[in-house]
């Protein structure tokens, strides 16, 4: 019971509790300001989400790359490393997913279709990678050289997607072949066909594979180690720079599936955008909601894609404007940030906590 | 038309892109030079261009013209930037928050709270109403000279402000006491510290400066562009301040040439169709450019990087 009690107590698990409340009352408040009622929001949100089959899987939709890209942040930052890029490594994992689907015939889907995740993947990582590889060999701040590779990696996935693949007179590419897809018809028949895929199945595996690499094996050992302290690192025989790009590879890898989730799984094909769709962007709040551990960046995707994808029934049912929840994910992930705010206003009660231990 | 002429044009299109540009990495400079690193600089723009959406549009209602409302609209910006600045400011150096995180946080709050903010007072419109903002002023004299004059005399005044701040920011920086202070925080804080400057509170000027900067560069784009504050008002701007800033090797007047730079990949898009010759790249390829560039000159300065030494840590005087 006290074993219990004590996972409940410590920093990982109170700081961002702490903060998500304190977020949902920022929120409240703003809402009351506005001259809305926040329970009737807060409530319009659950419902939407929560209130039938149909919506519910298409929440899941919506929380499944953010548990990718949230994943590929997380992992990044155990190895010291902040890839601010997951945005271009998830578009660049959905443009080679989507020329895997298209351009390559006949296969049997149980070919096809992991090939084209396996493509995503890899060029995710390769994307992420070439940033790692920068920092390993000309001493280029990743947090810079992925702001950079973002943008390249919007503009080089149009222009692929426009030389190669694209729909004619549209600004979509060509659909990909039915082999490639990775729907689960049968469930989304049954969901009053939400766009429900395997991608989530494999976004939870991936959860699982990121914390038994991570924790669990020498290679995870080095990675963490590096990202430590690199000094002792390379003392004790470790090839930093490898790592570093090894690091920010299986980073992308994250992202890059995401993306090609998205593709395979949920349009069939690809948009030429205007600009980016933010899903890696959003992942960093993902990630940091989670503390940077894999399982609380499944529970951190849950909670974004719970509150982005039930504000638009707030906006519906509340008339509350949606943007109110880019707020207290701002305010939840400002307040994971500057813990030492949290510390300083959990403070009474800390110290309540230390006396009566002393008597 | 003829080449002068578009030439000419292209020239003041250039223009108009930078001015945005040098505000928001003169900015980021003041902030990145005390030692704060400053990501939130997009969503500085962006508060600043609401501000100037709003308050710019309730100055016309009340029957200003067009200049003196949109100058209410520009100082709206400057108080509203240096208020959202003080959260990065209390988080990273109050707080020692990661300095990344926390001007990422600026950026999630400021697509939130602006378009929440527009909705509630334009009665749930998407963006504020369309306001004239500043119109074009060319300097007696200069504007007459052929292709120059078009080019470079007959701009918006914040575009002349911007040059202005460029070589006033120089100054503060490299030949006063204030500007000595600023940067010796940002590269040894504690030595700094010994000689009796305070660290924290130079940073916090810092931060509050970019804050002011960033939001008027965000300003401008309202007021001389759009006219009206929307959610795709400012996308990624701020971004490229950042790369403007690196690529000037975080010196107002390198940060001025490369804006200028950046400006002028941004305007050659709308004449890139205007030549056979041309019509055949991608412009993939053109919006790409900038972002390569930087990269590569990134990759081409190794070991001779100009980034303040203690960037990016937060003070903390216990340790040595």
């Amino acid at each position: 019971m006290n074993k219990v009690l004590k996972l409940f107590t410590r920093d990982s698990v109170t700081l961002p509790v702490v903060a998500i409340i304190l977020g949902l009352v920022l929120g409240a408040l703003v809402m009351m300001i506005g001259g809305y009622n926040p329970i009737d929001a807060y409530g319009a949100l659950i419902e939407r989400v929560y209130g039938n089959t149909y919506d519910f899987g298409e929440a899941i939709r919506e929380m499944t790359p953010l548990i990718m890209t949230g994943l590929a942040f997380a992992f990044a930052a155990r190895t010291g490393l902040f890839n601010i890029g997951g945005e271009g490594q998830y578009l660049i994992g959905m443009t080679a997913a989507s020329i895997v689907g298209i351009h390559l015939h006949g296969l049997p889907a149980f070919i096809h279709a992991p090939l084209a995740i396996i493509a995503g993947a890899v060029f995710g990582g390769l994307w992420a990678a070439l940033a790692g590889f920068l920092k390993a060999t000309r001493g280029v701040n990743e947090v810079i050289s992925c702001i950079m590779l973002n943008w390249i990696g919007l503009y080089l996935s149009n222009l692929i997607i426009n030389t190669f693949a694209l729909q004619a007179g549209d600004t979509r590419s060509v659909d990909i072949q039915p082999s490639a897809s990775i729907a689960i018809s049968w469930l989304s028949e049954m969901m009053g066909n939400a766009r429900v895929h395997w991608g989530t199945l494999i976004a939870l595996i991936a959860a699982v594979f990121f914390y038994i690499f991570m924790w669990k094996t020498k290679q995870g050992f080095e990675l963490r180690s590096v990202g430590f302290n690199q000094d002792a690192s390379k003392y004790a025989g470790m090839n930093v720079n490898r790592n570093i790009v090894k690091a920010m590879f299986i980073s992308g890898a994250f992202a890059g599936l995401g993306g090609a989730f998205t593709v395979l799984g949920v349009f069939g094909y690809q948009s030429v955008m205007a600009s980016s769709p933010g899903t890696g962007f959003d992942g960093i709040a993902v990630a940091l909601i989670g503390m940077n551990n894999p399982f609380g960046v499944v529970l951190g995707a849950i909670l974004f894609g719970t509150l982005t994808y039930g504000s638009a029934g707030m906006s519906f049912s509340a008339d509350v404007p949606p943007e109110i929840v880019r707020i207290v994910i701002g305010a939840i992930i400002f307040f994971i940030a500057a813990q030492g705010i949290v510390r300083w206003l959990l403070k009474p009660f800390y110290a309540k906590r230390k006396k009566e231990k002393v008597s | 038309m003829d080449v002068l002429t578009i030439i000419g044009q292209l020239l003041n299109t250039t223009l108009v892109f930078a001015t945005a540009l040098i505000f928001t990495s003169l900015g980021g400079i003041f902030s990145e030079k005390s030692g704060v690193t400053n990501l939130g600089l997009e969503g500085l723009m962006v508060f600043g261009a609401f501000a100037a959406g709003v308050f710019g549009h309730y100055a016309q209602a009340a029957g200003l013209d067009g200049f003196a409302a949109a100058s209410i609209g520009l100082c709206a910006a400057v108080v509203l930037g240096i208020i959202v600045s003080l959260i990065h400011a209390v988080a990273s150096i109050t707080f020692k928050a990661d300095q990344v995180i926390s001007g990422i946080v600026i950026n999630f709050l400021a697509a939130g709270s602006t378009l929440y903010m527009v909705k509630l007072l334009f009665d749930g419109a998407g963006e504020t109403e369309l306001i004239s903002g500043y119109s074009r002023m060319p300097i007696p004299g200069l504007s007459q000279i052929p292709l120059l004059g078009d080019a470079l005399f007959n701009a918006y005044p914040t575009t002349y402000l911007a040059i202005i701040l460029v070589f006033v920011s120089y100054f503060v920086l490299y030949k006063t006491p204030f500007g000595l202070r600023l940067r010796s925080v940002g590269e040894h804080p504690s030595a700094a510290d010994t000689v009796g400057i305070k660290v924290n509170r130079m940073r916090y000027v810092g931060v509050m400066i970019s804050g002011a900067l960033a939001a008027v560069g965000g300003a401008t784009i309202t007021l001389t562009t759009t006219g009206t504050f929307a959610h795709n008002t400012i996308s990624g701007q701020g971004y490229i301040a950042i790369a403007a800033m690196i690529f000037g090797k975080w010196n107002p007047i390198g940060a001025f040439g490369a804006a200028v730079f950046f400006g002028l990949a941004q305007a050659v898009r709308n004449y890139v169709q205007l030549f056979a010759w041309t019509q055949s790249i991608p412009p993939e390829i053109i919006y790409m450019l900038p972002y390569l560039l930087t990269i590569i000159v990134l990759v081409a300065a190794v070991g001779r990087s100009s980034a303040p030494s203690a960037l990016g840590q937060p003070y903390d005087p216990s340790k040595r």
